[in-house]
């Protein structure tokens, strides 16, 4: 078999959009889908004599990214010009980093889906501007132009070689997405192009050192397209190989639509991009008590958290998983335990990950849009607690708050849904159930046991599932004799 | 009227101040005489414009309303500098002929704020690549004492201008010596201000790590007062320097007794024009007399200048001058094709030959391959220049040099062998390499025609410069 003889080596060069207000060297903002060419100005338009000047919002996020991934920050870096002619590029270059980037090494722990967690490597992060946006598609005659995207602060992150299958790629830009969102530096949307991926993938034979000949995959905008993309073009290198031919060394897109990579025409990719120091910006200088300023600010993270919530709330690893998967629902997980000392946390979880997180799915909603908030449904908890309503109501109120905003309280008088643990008064509901299903009780004196399950849904239908469900299990067996 | 012409900027706006004479009135006898003008000294006048400024310095000073004290003052500027308004700013380059920008230059609104009156836009070498200011798309700019000979560049058309009184004062801009070095073939001031010291923004850019405006002007006290209109920082520019400004024309008349003159060897070749020396030499005894102490020193390295310095304009040149592509701005060819073909043929008709030249260069030398050795190596070229000037510059106060090896030239004289007119640079583009402030000042002439003696300091001491040059110009005077 092929797979066991062919080993992937892949590389991923990801593009994040940073959240900032305003451009990386002018005050406009990046508001995304404003009308086109309505956020710009003399600067991310190239006019002439126009000139740049860094916004340090933009490299403090890029800081806070490059210590959460525990990379090495250097003190004094290059702001360098990338020259290439495109429509969307108005200055006839990219300001970006180059031979000396803010920030080198660290690593993403990327968590497998057998639990492991495997540390991928990275090259470096560095800092640039966006280009604006070709459109292909709006005019008849040719193609348009909108640069509201133009001069937006990017970084790339660049990861070694360490990747071995596109399950592995799959796990790293998860991580990777995840830990941006944490920080609040990236709004991850890979749709809108905010966070973007391109692969770099070779083959060999298992076990040997060197590496094969790389193709540079673009154009990987879903999770989805990553995967996939990289399956293909895997398997479309071992083809090659093991039909005797050699991989050439080119640029390939991914078709989304066609689910196959073309190869870019060779002129595109002949670029010499002739990179050298931007004579108009000063070297980038991110002095120490900023970093240790900025190192202060960074939240927990991801991987650190999942481990907390296991250790801290008991929690089995596949629930601190999920409860951890954004910082929101993690927030609002502990939230809730805090406000409901008499729940055990397990039990906040397994209402989390089965009630809460149903209802954003179903609304498709972030959970800080969600109406029920975490001390209200503290308070229902507490409702549940002390027996004043059965889980089962508890479920009907829940979708009840979701949609009017109402306390679970509130709900729970104005509708009569408390529950009923008047022993005399489901005595006499299970009293009338038994005398109204004679057949069923001979079938259960008979010795068919499962038709108990009969009984306590009858209780239930006259009580509207109000009965306190442990009182009616004692009062049916107690009637049953 | 036209002995307006004559005055200083510095006088003319002690009349206008007076009420002696109107902004108006002043406007009108320079625009008349620009209108006159045969030697193409300027692309564009915004007479429509500028006597409607001049009128509202007029009227408000009739309201009694306090203004700056040049208001109403004219002058011109080069046309790399961006003016908003119907006026284009060209460059000199077809590419750019019809351009109009949305926006002022920072030294465009230091003027405004002064209630300056920007009488038009002086002709250049296109882009500001050139020595001669031949290199116009609008055409060579005549010099103003011989019009068969050239008015020097690329600053030409500013130099040209004041010198034929035309405007009492202008803004050039300087990446290798294009404010001196006109202004020495002229018989003008011209100062270079220390990179840095004059924000950029609104500069078309040449050689931006190079590049810097500075004024030309008739007298060394106009020079000082326009330098303090336009200096100072500005947040838009990122190597703009947060150094206060001091009173240039307050440091003029200050002594300068016992200041320490040092003459760098390698500008004094034995292949110097002997003419040239001699009128150097002969400011040199003036300063001494004036109990300046006199000292040799060494620049070393100023034999790889203009290697250096031509590998690093060009090399930013060549990024600077990409946006002019046709897609947003600017020239685009009628011919129609796919894009590559736009591009080209574009770029192709509208830029010039020596830009065109330039842009190959300094494209070539950043090429994978060459970097190392074109690029990178004038870098570390232009770091021991430096060190060459901080020493030399920590013994003596200022130096004092020839502006140029030797006065102006017939026009065309240079047209088969452009390297030949970059060998001309070799006394001014070190000065541009280390940043430092230079000013050059008439020094009499050799054959009837101009020489200038440049005059060097430390970054930031303007004020030391203008101080000596205004004690030469005393002496050439007399």
């Amino acid at each position: 078999m092929s797979g066991n003889y062919w080993e992937a080596v892949i590389g991923l060069e990801v593009h994040a959009q940073l959240k900032t207000k305003t451009k990386t060297f002018c005050r406009c903002s990046t508001q995304f889908g404003d009308d086109p060419n309505s956020n710009v100005c003399p600067v991310c338009l190239g006019l002439p004599g126009a000139l740049p000047v860094l916004n340090s919002e933009a490299v403090a996020m890029a800081v806070k990214t490059a210590l959460a991934f525990r990379a090495t920050l250097h003190g004094q870096s290059i702001l360098a010009r990338k020259n290439y002619f495109y429509p969307d590029l108005p200055k006839g270059y990219q300001i970006s980093q180059y031979e000396r980037p803010f920030s080198t090494g660290g690593y993403v722990e990327a968590r497998l889906e057998d639990g492991t967690v495997k540390r991928i490597k990275l090259i470096r992060i560095h800092l640039e501007e966006d280009a604006g946006k070709s459109l292909h598609t709006i005019t008849e005659s040719g193609t348009a132009v909108d640069l509201n995207r133009c001069g937006t602060p990017l970084i790339e992150i660049v990861s070694e070689p360490d990747i071995r299958s596109s399950a592995e790629a799959y796990a790293f830009l998860y991580r990777l997405r995840q830990t941006l969102l944490y920080l609040g530096v990236c709004d991850g949307n890979m749709e809108e192009g905010s966070l973007r991926c391109d692969a770099n993938i070779s083959v060999r034979k298992q076990g040997t050192g060197k590496f094969g000949t790389r193709t540079e995959v673009k154009n990987l905008n879903s999770f989805r397209g990553v995967e996939r993309a990289i399956n293909y073009e895997v398997e479309r290198q071992i083809s090659v190989l093991e039909s005797g031919g050699t991989v050439e060394q080119e640029t390939l897109l991914w078709d989304a639509d066609k689910q196959v990579v073309r190869s870019m025409r060779t002129k595109e990719e002949a670029n010499d991009y002739r990179y050298f120091p931007d004579p108009d910006l000063l070297p980038l200088v991110i002095e120490r008590s900023w970093i240790e300023e900025i190192k202060k600010s960074l939240p927990e993270l991801p991987g650190e958290r999942e481990i907390r919530f296991v250790s801290q709330y008991g929690l089995p690893a596949y629930d601190a998983n999920v409860l951890t998967a954004t910082r929101e629902v993690a927030d609002y997980f502990e939230e809730t335990v805090g406000f409901s000392a008499s729940t055990e946390p397990k039990k906040v979880s397994n209402w989390i990950m089965s009630e809460v997180l149903a209802v954003l799915s179903e609304k498709n909603i972030e959970i800080t849009r969600l109406a029920v908030k975490p001390a209200q449904l503290a308070e229902l908890f507490a409702l549940m607690n002390e027996n004043t309503i059965s889980g089962k109501i508890a479920k009907q109120v829940f979708e009840e708050m979701c949609r009017t905003g109402r306390s679970a309280g509130e709900i729970v008088r104005a509708k009569g849904l408390v529950q009923i643990s008047d022993e005399g008064a489901l005595k006499a509901i299970v009293e009338r159930v038994l005398e109204n299903n004679p057949g069923q009780v001979q079938e259960y004196k008979s010795g068919k046991e499962k038709v108990f399950g009969f009984f306590v849904g009858q209780v239930m239908k006259e009580t509207r599932g109000k009965a306190n469900p442990q009182l009616v299990n004692e009062l049916l067996r107690e009637a049953l004799g | 009227m036209s002995d307006l012409r004559s005055l200083s900027g510095v006088e003319l706006a002690g009349k206008i101040a007076a009420g002696r004479v109107s902004s108006r009135e002043t406007c009108e006898v320079f625009l008349s005489a620009i209108e006159k003008d045969d030697h193409n000294c300027l692309i564009s006048v915004r007479r429509a414009e500028a006597l409607a400024e001049a009128d509202n310095v007029d009227k408000m000073r009739a309201q009694g309303a306090s203004l700056p004290p040049y208001a109403g003052l004219p002058l011109v500027i080069k046309d790399n500098m961006v003016v908003r308004g119907e006026q284009p700013t060209s460059c000199a380059s077809k590419i750019l002929k019809n351009f109009k920008s949305p926006y002022d230059a920072h030294v465009v609104e230091k003027l405004k704020e002064a209630r300056m009156i920007i009488l038009g836009k002086t002709n250049m070498d296109e882009f500001a690549m050139g020595s001669s200011s031949e290199n116009s798309a609008f055409g060579p700019v005549r010099g103003p004492v011989d019009p068969e000979r050239v008015a020097g560049g690329s600053s030409g058309g500013s130099a040209t201008a004041v010198a034929l009184g035309l405007a009492p004062m202008a803004l050039g801009s300087d990446t290798g010596g294009s404010i001196r070095q006109p202004a020495a073939f002229c018989g003008v001031v011209g100062l270079k201000p220390t990179y840095g010291r004059v924000s950029r923004y609104g500069l078309v850019a040449y050689g931006s790590s190079l590049d810097q405006i500075g004024p030309l002007a008739g007298t060394v006290e106009d020079a000082a007062a326009l330098l303090g209109i336009i200096a100072g920082h500005d947040k838009r520019e990122s190597t703009s320097a947060d150094v206060p400004v001091p009173d240039y024309l307050g440091a003029l008349d200050g002594e300068i007794k016992g200041l320490r003159v040092g003459l760098p060897r390698e500008y004094f070749p034995d292949s110097l024009d002997s003419r040239v020396r001699e009128r150097v030499m002969d400011q040199v005894a003036c300063l001494e007399d004036l109990g300046a102490e006199i000292m040799e020193v060494s620049l070393p390295h100023t034999e790889y200048a203009i290697a250096a310095y031509y590998i690093i304009a060009t090399a930013e040149a060549s990024a600077n001058l990409a946006r002019f592509d046709g897609v947003r701005y600017g020239h685009r060819s009628s011919v129609s094709g796919e894009l590559l073909e736009m591009y080209r043929r574009s770029r192709s008709e509208g830029f010039g030959r020596e830009v065109k030249r330039r842009i190959m260069l300094g494209t070539y030398v950043l090429s994978a391959g060459y970097y190392d050795a074109y690029y990178l190596k004038a870098q570390k070229v232009r770091t021991l220049i430096t060190r060459d000037f901080t020493r030399a510059l920590e013994k003596a106060d200022v130096l004092v040099t020839p502006t140029t090896p030797t006065v102006s030239w017939k026009l065309g004289s240079f047209e088969d062998n452009p390297v030949q007119m970059y060998l001309q640079d070799i006394f001014t583009v070190t000065v541009n390499l280390t940043g430092v402030p230079a000013v050059s000042v008439p020094a009499g002439q050799v054959d009837g025609l101009p020489v200038g003696v440049q005059i060097i300091g430390r970054h930031f001491d303007e004020a030391a410069i203008l101080k000596t040059a205004r004690k030469l110009e005393r002496e050439v005077n007399r």
